[in-house]
């Protein structure tokens, strides 16, 4: 293997050796080779999946071609690589991308925003800081306390797990770009639009008392990351979340096989097609209770869209399953009073309605 | 030295309490261990993402869960900086 790499490989590395300094820049070196082959062998191996997973199905399983069983099958072994695998890559970027924002960094950039621009730059902040949603309560205080609006902060709460990062990748791997975009773009205005209402409609006196006389400017130290730790990042990622989300991937590839082999073409057309208009109702009601994982779902979204479901529908499941989640409100009423919740859930429920309603109606 | 984890109870923070647990262990130090999991609290060091990690009341990690190793070596850079 020669040590070729592409010119703006190399000034990213030189710029991680200038910033590791020299001792570890051979060891930088190493890794970057590692991560370029594994890179090529992901590409090979992907690029053959769907050959492979028909020779599967009809060369050694000897299924017959026409017949429900070979279909499922042949979804199942085709999806499930490949949906793991692009999941793997995905985690890879999103994490290193997530390396270089912090609570903190976001917190500061925020602090005394005014409405409008604040809640924009909130959305898109809450997209891509990393947080893990037992954090929700200490963040909302940490914002608030720091003057982040009331708005704004919620902005950013809501776009968080709104708009799933490892949700849009996948979007955009199996559903194309434009429904990548429609799902970004209508999550972040549900977000913006929903912390702008909050904000006019002044809700602070529902914050409870005792959350302002917390002092957090007590500063945690922020180290420099070098390209090897963010890379570094970027691989706990993949195992940590691959390692939690791929039961739900499997499971969720499982159904959406039998939906895809057993289900008769435009079954679902009659009740979750876009002639149902109480489906996108139905749809974000059933999907609030249930907690369940974006990544598991996308199979499923994937299948029930081919047999006939409208994609806004479909889409309106997804984000309530992951907006609006019960335990996390239990969370947030430590520090919100009830009305407040209430509001919250009203406006961000009402925004998924008009979305789903919205793509009904447009695709 | 005095470690505290600082968390709501979630699955990363007992993941974080366990790594303490094995990083006292690896640092051969006397370490008291405890968890701080009333918000209020947690809220008092300046913490904004959890699970976070005080030793000797200096927030040393936040947001993440650190490898064994790396909180050892926290450990024992902060004893270092005691005179012990």
């Amino acid at each position: 293997m020669t040590e070729r790499l592409s010119p703006a490989l190399s000034e990213a590395l030189s710029r991680a050796d200038a910033a590791a300094g020299p001792p570890s820049s051979l060891r930088a070196r190493r890794r970057l080779l590692q991560l370029l082959l594994a890179l090529a062998t992901w590409a090979l191996v992907y690029a053959r999946l769907e050959v492979l997973a028909s020779w599967l199905t009809f060369g050694l399983l000897g299924l017959d071609r026409r017949s429900s069983l070979s279909a499922a099958v042949e979804f199942f072994l085709y999806e499930a690589p490949k949906v793991l695998m692009l999941l793997a890559l995905i985690v890879l970027g999103v994490g290193i991308v997530r390396s270089f924002f912090t609570a903190e960094r976001t917190r500061r950039a925020l602090a005394g925003k005014g409405q409008g621009a604040g809640n924009l730059l909130a959305g898109l902040l809450g997209v891509v800081t990393p947080f893990c949603s037992c954090s929700a309560v200490p963040l909302f205080i940490g914002f608030v306390t720091a003057g982040v609006p009331l708005g704004v902060t919620f902005s950013f709460l809501i776009a968080a797990p709104m708009v799933n990062e490892v949700a849009l990748a996948l979007l955009f791997a199996l559903f194309g770009w434009r429904v990548a975009a429609l799902y970004l773009a209508s999550g972040l205005s549900i977000a913006i639009v929903a912390g702008m209402v909050i904000g006019r409609l002044r809700l602070e006196r529902w914050v409870e008392p005792w959350v302002h006389g917390i002092d957090t400017t007590a500063a945690v130290s922020e180290a420099g990351m070098t390209w090897e730790d963010r890379l570094r990042l970027g691989v706990v990622a993949v195992k940590d979340i691959g390692g939690k989300v791929w039961p739900f991937v499997l499971a969720g590839i499982a159904v959406g096989a039998g939906i895809h082999g057993y289900v008769p073409q435009d079954l679902l057309a009659a009740f979750m097609g876009r002639d149902a208009w109480w489906s996108v109702p139905l749809a974000v009601l059933i999907g609030i209770p249930l907690y369940s994982n974006a990544a598991g779902m996308m199979p499923v979204a994937q299948a029930l869209l081919g047999k006939g479901a409208a994609l806004g529908t479909v889409l309106a499941f997804m984000m309530s399953t992951t907006a609006l989640s019960l335990p996390e409100m239990v969370i947030l009423r430590k520090v919100l009073a009830g009305r407040l919740i209430a509001v919250l859930v009203g406006v961000v429920g009402l925004g998924i309605l008009a979305v789903g309603y919205l793509f009904n109606v447009l695709l | 030295v005095e470690i505290k984890v600082l968390g709501t109870g979630c699955a990363s923070c007992r993941l974080l309490y366990r790594a303490a647990e094995e990083a006292i262990a690896r640092s051969g130090r006397t370490a008291t261990l405890s968890k701080v999991e009333a918000v209020e609290e947690i809220m008092r060091y300046g913490v904004m993402t959890t699970p976070a990690l005080v030793i000797d009341g200096r927030v040393v990690f936040a947001g993440k869960v650190p490898a064994a190793r790396e909180i050892a070596k926290a450990i024992s850079a902060s004893a270092v900086g005691d005179g012990v």
